[in-house]
């Protein structure tokens, strides 16, 4: 106890690195003449500062303890925390930057003639803000949770898992502020540019590497189902985004580049990488959090071990192929087109296994679902699942595709699995994870759990059906003739066809909106007011066991 | 049996290996072909690499994220092709880094834009969309007009888009700027020897201000080609079956 004090080598290099980029920074920030590159090079640059007073602070915070000398104690909840509250925080922007987008396709003089908050720039925000920041920082949230749990081990790295959380939504900062400023590689779900792709490179491989470390101490033999989607999904997402982004910056003063993929090969590689974001990070990933949660709110085991290991590795091997139903009848060859309609139709099968695994958990537990409305959200999160895995291989036949593809079907298609699945699921963990992780009794009030079931589901329901609709009147239009045989209907007139449901549409996502800003009053609540369970914190700090 | 899923389950590196594999092959498998096999991309007489006008052009239309609302990929269905004209080849995104297929029409494809409308047309349309569609719901980009377009290091763009496979020559490099200056004024000097250099490529104020270079006139100047440069009574569709 009388030892000085000393800065660990992890705080010392994390800090030294910074220093550098720091540094680097500001040359860029003098050097460029390209406005938007300045203000990310200063916005990096003040990062790095916070970052290295953040280590020093925390350096003379410190008391020397045997605790930190043997390892700190208990399960490493502060990340955690931090990714959820960061996700909940993402959610609400993602979910307000779309329904300003589609209050601008039902009313185009939102626009305001800005720049900045054109339809353009405004959509890969959105689709950003929900994909990457708020499903992002979900998945942060639970799989350094579960991988904790499961493991009965604390989470690998001092630094690293902090590194990793405030690093990721670093990225999500860049990204989003060089949307509005029109910085954009234009392949969609990937529009970040160079830089901020290089810089989520550098926290994924950290993210993988204290996710691996951290199974390799459990005192677990067994690696639970949970983790295995989780480690698939960090795989995988770190290949496709190196594949996909590969690109030659103008000068490294620019914020441009051009992607080293042209025309058919960028498509191919472009929706290789576009549908296995679905696939891996908003399918597998939130595969884990439902092998995870659902067991866990229903008190009842895995239904079945068997179909785990089916559902794991046919679902792995088979999403991959399924890019190419992005391309149907385009000019890519029609090998892949072949090739990606039947492995898409294949797909459905170990969706649905997946599906049913994550239901008949709640065999002899089908009570829970009249008292337990967070476990209710879980369920029919699971539904939905269900749901659009059915939509997508019979959306994936080529006739049902040349009707469907580049119409309104595909963004109804995209919403049910986005807010009906990803959001519902992402909901329900964060119901579960916010009073354990601040050690509360429970939720402050289950009814608004209720109130932000129901309205979300009835937002939902307008939302899909009206793209439903909307879509397949579309689709028809633009192929219908009239008795001569010339085409029926001009392109603007399908397009004022559909305002009717652009309002509808509007409305639903007014109402999930509304259904998220309840449960934020709820979390807050529950936080700021909810009976401490000393229990729970007890068991908590002490030993990372159960 | 002798092989159990618990060897794999209790061994992290295992699992990781495992999911490495079984992740890999189907993208190499529809991947890789597309590079290597010929038929990939069809032979065709007159595609060639953008002027630099249009090429600062095509990077605006990517700044403004027009390709979320409109495709450039004209599908081989009867329908698509009445409406748009011929479908899209492989070979007339070739030198596309990225590429600007899209996946929505909330607005209609412009594969084949080039040439439909006048300069006038889209500049007004630019600016009001409803002064000429007046069911149109596509946001105004009238700023487009009053922003002078940044080309000072326009010969870099060119330098980038030969290292990744697009075939500009040195003096095409060499001559970026003069060239770009020369496509947006009729009136300059070089615009004979920019003619040469790039087929089919009109020289002429393409946003009514013969002053000054704006973003209008390089993203008007990009509309104008799009699909223009193939000759389809010339192209041999039997020879090209894929």
């Amino acid at each position: 106890m009388s030892e000085t004090k000393n800065l660990r080598l992890g705080e010392g290099l994390t800090a030294a690195c910074l220093g550098l980029g720091l540094i680097l920074m500001i040359v860029i920030a003098g050097k460029t003449h390209d406005g938007a590159m300045q203000f990310h090079a200063y916005l990096l640059a003040a990062a790095a500062l916070v970052a290295i007073a953040a280590i020093v602070n925390r350096f003379l915070d410190r008391q020397e303890t045997d605790a930190w000398r043997t390892g700190e104690s208990g399960y490493n909840l502060g990340v955690v925390k931090l990714a959820t509250v960061a996700a909940v925080f993402w959610g609400l922007v993602s979910f307000l930057a779309g329904l300003v987008i589609a209050l601008q396709l039902a009313y185009p003089a939102i626009d305001l003639d800005l720049p900045w908050f054109s339809f353009g720039r405004l959509r890969p925000l959105h689709t950003s803000a929900a994909i990457f920041a708020f499903g992002g920082n979900t998945l942060l949230a639970t799989s350094l949770y579960v991988v904790q749990r499961t493991s009965r081990a604390r989470l690998a790295g001092d630094i690293a898992p902090w590194f990793v959380v405030w690093g990721y939504n670093l990225f999500i900062v860049l990204a989003a502020t060089g949307y509005l400023l029109g910085v954009t590689q234009s392949k969609e779900y990937a529009e970040p540019e160079w830089y901020t792709d290089l810089w989520l490179t550098i926290v994924w491989v950290v993210y993988l590497l204290v996710y691996l470390a951290t199974l390799m101490k459990r005192k677990e033999p067994h690696i639970y189902v949970a983790n295995w989607f989780f480690l698939a999904f960090i795989v995988t997402i770190a290949m496709l985004h190196v594949v996909n982004n590969l690109a030659v910056p103008v000068s490294i003063y620019s914020t441009k580049s051009y992607i080293v993929w042209a025309g058919v090969q960028d498509a191919m590689t472009q929706w290789w990488y576009g549908h296995n974001a679905v696939g891996f990070f908003l399918t597998a990933g939130f595969l884990g959090i439902m092998y995870y949660f659902v067991p866990k709110r229903a008190d009842r085991p895995v239904y079945s071990y068997r179909l785990s290991i089916i559902h794991f590795w046919s679902l792995v091997f088979l999403y991959i192929w399924a890019g190419p139903h992005h391309l149907f009848y385009t000019a890519l060859p029609d090998w892949a087109q072949t090739l990606g309609m039947t492995f898409s139709v294949m797909l459905w099968m170990p969706s649905w296994g997946g599906m049913i695994n994550g239901l008949m958990t709640l065999s002899g537990a089908w009570d829970k679902l009249r008292t337990d409305p967070v476990l209710r959200m879980l369920v029919v999160s699971v539904a939905f699942y269900g749901m659009s895995t059915f939509e997508g291989p019979l959306m994936s036949v080529k006739a049902v595709n040349s009707l469907s593809h580049y119409t309104d079907w595909t963004i109804g298609h995209t919403h049910s699995g986005a807010l009906g699945w990803v959001a519902f699921v992402s909901f329900g963990a964060i119901y579960c994870l916010v009073p354990w992780l601040w050690q509360r009794k429970g939720l402050y009030s289950d009814k608004l759990v209720n109130w932000h079931f129901w309205i979300s589901t009835l937002g939902i329901v307008l939302y899909i059906t009206a793209m439903w609709v909307s879509g397949i009147l579309q689709g028809l239009m633009w192929r219908a003739y009239d008795s001569l045989g010339f085409l029926e209907y001009s392109f603007v007139e399908s397009v004022e066809a559909m305002h009717p449901f652009y309002v509808i549409r509007a409305f639903g996502g007014l109402l999930f909106v509304i259904g998220t800003l309840i449960m934020i009053y709820n979390l807050w609540r529950t936080v700021h007011s909810g009976e401490v369970m000393e229990k729970r914190a007890a068991l908590l700090q002490q030993q990372p066991a159960e | 049996m002798s092989f159990s899923h618990a060897t794999i389950e209790k061994n992290s590196i295992f699992l990781l290996v495992g999911i490495l594999i079984v992740i890999a092959i189907g993208g190499i498998i529809e991947l890789v072909p597309l590079f290597l096999m010929k038929s990939t991309i069809e032979k065709v007489q007159g595609v060639r690499p953008y002027t630099p006008l249009e090429l600062a052009g095509r990077n605006i239309y990517v700044r403004e994220g027009c390709y979320v609302c409109h495709s450039q990929m004209i599908r081989a269905l009867r329908a698509e092709v009445e409406r748009y004209g011929h479908y899209s080849l492989a070979a007339e995104s070739m030198y596309d880094h990225p590429f600007q297929w899209g996946s929505k029409r909330t607005g209609p494809d412009l594969a084949r834009l080039g040439n439909k409308y006048s300069d006038e047309w889209h500049s007004d349309h630019l600016k009001n969309p409803r002064s000429v569609v007046p069911g149109s719901i596509m946001p105004s980009y009238s700023w487009l007009a009053t922003t002078d377009l940044s080309y000072a290091t326009i010969a870099d763009d060119l330098r980038v888009n030969r290292m990744i496979g697009v075939p500009y020559t040195d003096e095409m490099i060499e001559n970026a700027k003069q060239d770009l200056e020369a496509q947006a004024n009729p009136d300059s000097d070089g615009v004979s020897d920019f003619e040469q250099r790039y087929q089919k490529a009109a020289s002429r104020v393409f946003d009514g201000d013969a002053n000054r270079i704006t973003e209008m006139d390089a993203l008007i100047a990009y509309m104008q080609m799009l699909g223009t440069l193939i000759d389809f009574n010339l192209y041999d569709e039997n020879a090209n079956k894929r």
